[in-house]
């Protein structure tokens, strides 16, 4: 675990963390905390409450009870300093197709107070294989490359904490390889912290240090996945998801 | 930073770390990216950026001529040319203001980049300031546009009237972003079913802020309840000026107080209307 410090305040800290809709809990009494440097998978099944755990981190939604800290700072009261050094994408939000890549990017830049924009842009769009689509309109994007532009834009700024809602979603297995292989590389030469959602149980197993596995709002397995998966006593997260989804209960530890 | 542009492009390819200057409070900086965005919008298609006139100038030649043609009837006074087309083109200030602020909202509702926008450290304040200067900026626009036009088709000239207008047009840009933020709110709220009150909603004010025609003309009740609308007082008081008359000071004092309570409101709906936001996942609605 490269660069991963266990003894900084933790760039994502979690506590008793709690949201219903109404009388629906969707995320029930959850803690945990991610380490500056770490690369967190959160995993579970379709409605577990991952995204809504997401939403919560980013100040989006309002936790009905329980605290949220990034980088030190509650949230959502301190949204404003904490979202200057975090950032978020998913293949379900999109830049507006209307403008073309470069006009978006500058947008953002903006909004995030990056002076080098240019630079920034030009380094991270060929990172990402878009070197010369600059000129393009975004909304004739395929959905590979403006995924990979949401991940440039989400890079803009540097974040310290980089927050992803199934980044690999829209990618062929080579494109999503590769975004895999930049995180760990981003992370290696700036230490930023990832904390992504995910059903790609292979990428989980490669890209992460630690996995979040949740059901049903709660967090059922927490671990390095090697250790989850010797817990649990299967070969794969594939293995253990099935059965968890067919089962539709908790998974216990013999 | 020529070794940066030397590299290959790739997965290996270097980039340089960001130079952040983040201004705490409210920025102009952040104000100004999301107007950019709305620029380069304008900028890339011709169709909308000619909307921005096609109305108007519809509007103006419609009444423009049937004013003419008013007068005609009445054996020529052109003060009834002057309260229609005067009318017409304060009224459409006003709409178009209300109108920018809601629909640059929209905007990021269609391109399911709220979720974007809400995520960076823009705040709430900083949002509809940049929505409220886009519509003064339009109108800005708009209203040169239409005062040229009305010039030249109708010897319409609003600049004749000098200052005397000006306390009235800016007390309908101030009820414009007052019922902008209100109609944003709502939309937020009600989801795609309320979209239509971007367009909607001024025209509900429109019989009762005597815009074509004075309060005197409504019914005693009414009249009463018009004199609530700050569009009412601008409105008179347009005519007033537009007759010759002295700027009516007290219809400019009426109007810039229920323009201070119209905007309170607006903000106290807007706050409220962003905490159930927050409550209720409302900013994460992708649909569009
Ligand atoms: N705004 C909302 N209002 C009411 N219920 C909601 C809302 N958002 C999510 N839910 C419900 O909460 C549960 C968890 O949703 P969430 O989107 O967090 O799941 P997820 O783990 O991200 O699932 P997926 O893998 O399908 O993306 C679901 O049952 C969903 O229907
Ligand atoms: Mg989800």
């Amino acid at each position: 675990m490269a660069g991963v410090d266990q003894h900084a305040v933790p760039a994502i800290a979690v506590e008793q963390l709690t949201k219903a809709f109404g009388r629906l809990v969707v995320v029930d009494d959850i803690s945990f905390s991610v380490a500056p440097g770490e690369i967190v998978g959160f995993l579970g099944p379709n409605g577990a409450g991952k995204t809504t755990t997401l939403a919560m981190l980013l100040g989006l939604l309002r936790p009905t009870r329980g605290r949220v800290r990034v980088l030190g700072l509650p949230m959502p009261q301190a949204r404003q300093r904490v979202l200057a050094r975090v950032n978020f994408t998913s293949p379900y939000v999109s830049l507006p197709g209307n403008l073309s890549v470069r006009e978006n990017l500058t947008v953002f830049a903006r909004l995030y107070g990056v002076r080098n924009a240019r630079s920034r842009m030009e380094g991270l769009l060929a990172r990402f294989g878009l070197a010369g689509m600059e000129g393009r309109t975004t909304g004739r994007l395929s959905s590979g490359e403006s995924t990979r532009l949401g991940l440039v834009k989400a890079l803009l700024n540097d974040p310290q904490v980089l927050f992803l809602d199934e980044p690999t979603a829209s990618l062929d297995p080579d494109g999503a390889e590769r975004v895999r292989e930049i995180l760990r590389q981003i992370r290696a030469e700036r230490g930023m912290t990832i904390f992504y959602t995910s059903h790609n149980m292979q990428e989980v197993e490669r890209l992460s240090d630690r996995i979040l596995f949740l059901h049903r709002g709660r967090v059922i397995a927490e671990g390095p996945p090697r250790d989850v998966l010797r817990r649990f006593e299967r070969d794969t997260l594939e293995r253990m998801f099935l059965d968890l989804a067919r089962e539709g209960q908790e998974v216990s530890a013999p | 930073m020529s070794a940066v542009r030397a590299a290959a492009p790739g997965p290996t390819s270097p980039v340089p770390p960001a130079e952040i200057a983040l201004r705490p409070g409210i920025s102009a900086g952040r104000i100004v990216a999301l107007l950019l965005r709305q620029l380069f919008l304008y900028r890339r298609s011709m169709i909308r950026s000619l909307e921005i006139i096609y109305w108007p100038v519809l509007d103006l030649l419609v009444w423009g001529f049937l004013s003419v043609y008013v007068a005609r009837l009445r054996g020529g006074a052109g003060v009834a040319v002057a309260f229609l087309i005067g009318g017409m083109i304060l009224w459409d200030i006003f709409f178009r203001v209300q109108q920018a602020i809601s629909v640059s909202f929209l905007e990021d509702v269609w391109t399911r980049n709220l979720v974007n926008v809400f995520v960076s450290p823009i705040s709430t304040v900083e949002f509809l300031l940049a929505t409220m200067l886009l519509g003064v900026m339009k109108i800005v626009v708009i209203g040169f546009l239409l005062a040229a036009l009305a010039l030249a088709l109708y010897a319409f000239n609003i600049f004749q009237y000098g200052l005397g207008l000006l306390p009235f047009v800016l007390n309908l840009i101030l009820a414009a972003w007052g019922m902008g933020i209100i109609t944003t709110a709502l939309i937020l709220r009600f989801g795609q079913g309320a979209e239509a009150l971007a367009w909607a909603l001024a025209f509900l004010f429109q019989p009762f802020s005597a815009v074509f025609y004075p309060v005197a003309v409504l019914p005693p009740a009414l009249q009463a309840a018009a004199w609530i609308l700050p569009t009412t007082h601008a409105f008179e008081g347009m005519r007033a000026v537009l007759a010759g008359r002295a700027v009516p000071w007290a219809h400019v004092g009426w109007a810039a107080v229920e323009n201070a309570v119209l905007l309170g409101l607006a903000a106290a709906v807007f706050a409220w209307v962003m905490r159930i936001a927050r409550e209720t996942g409302l900013l994460l609605r992708t649909e569009g």
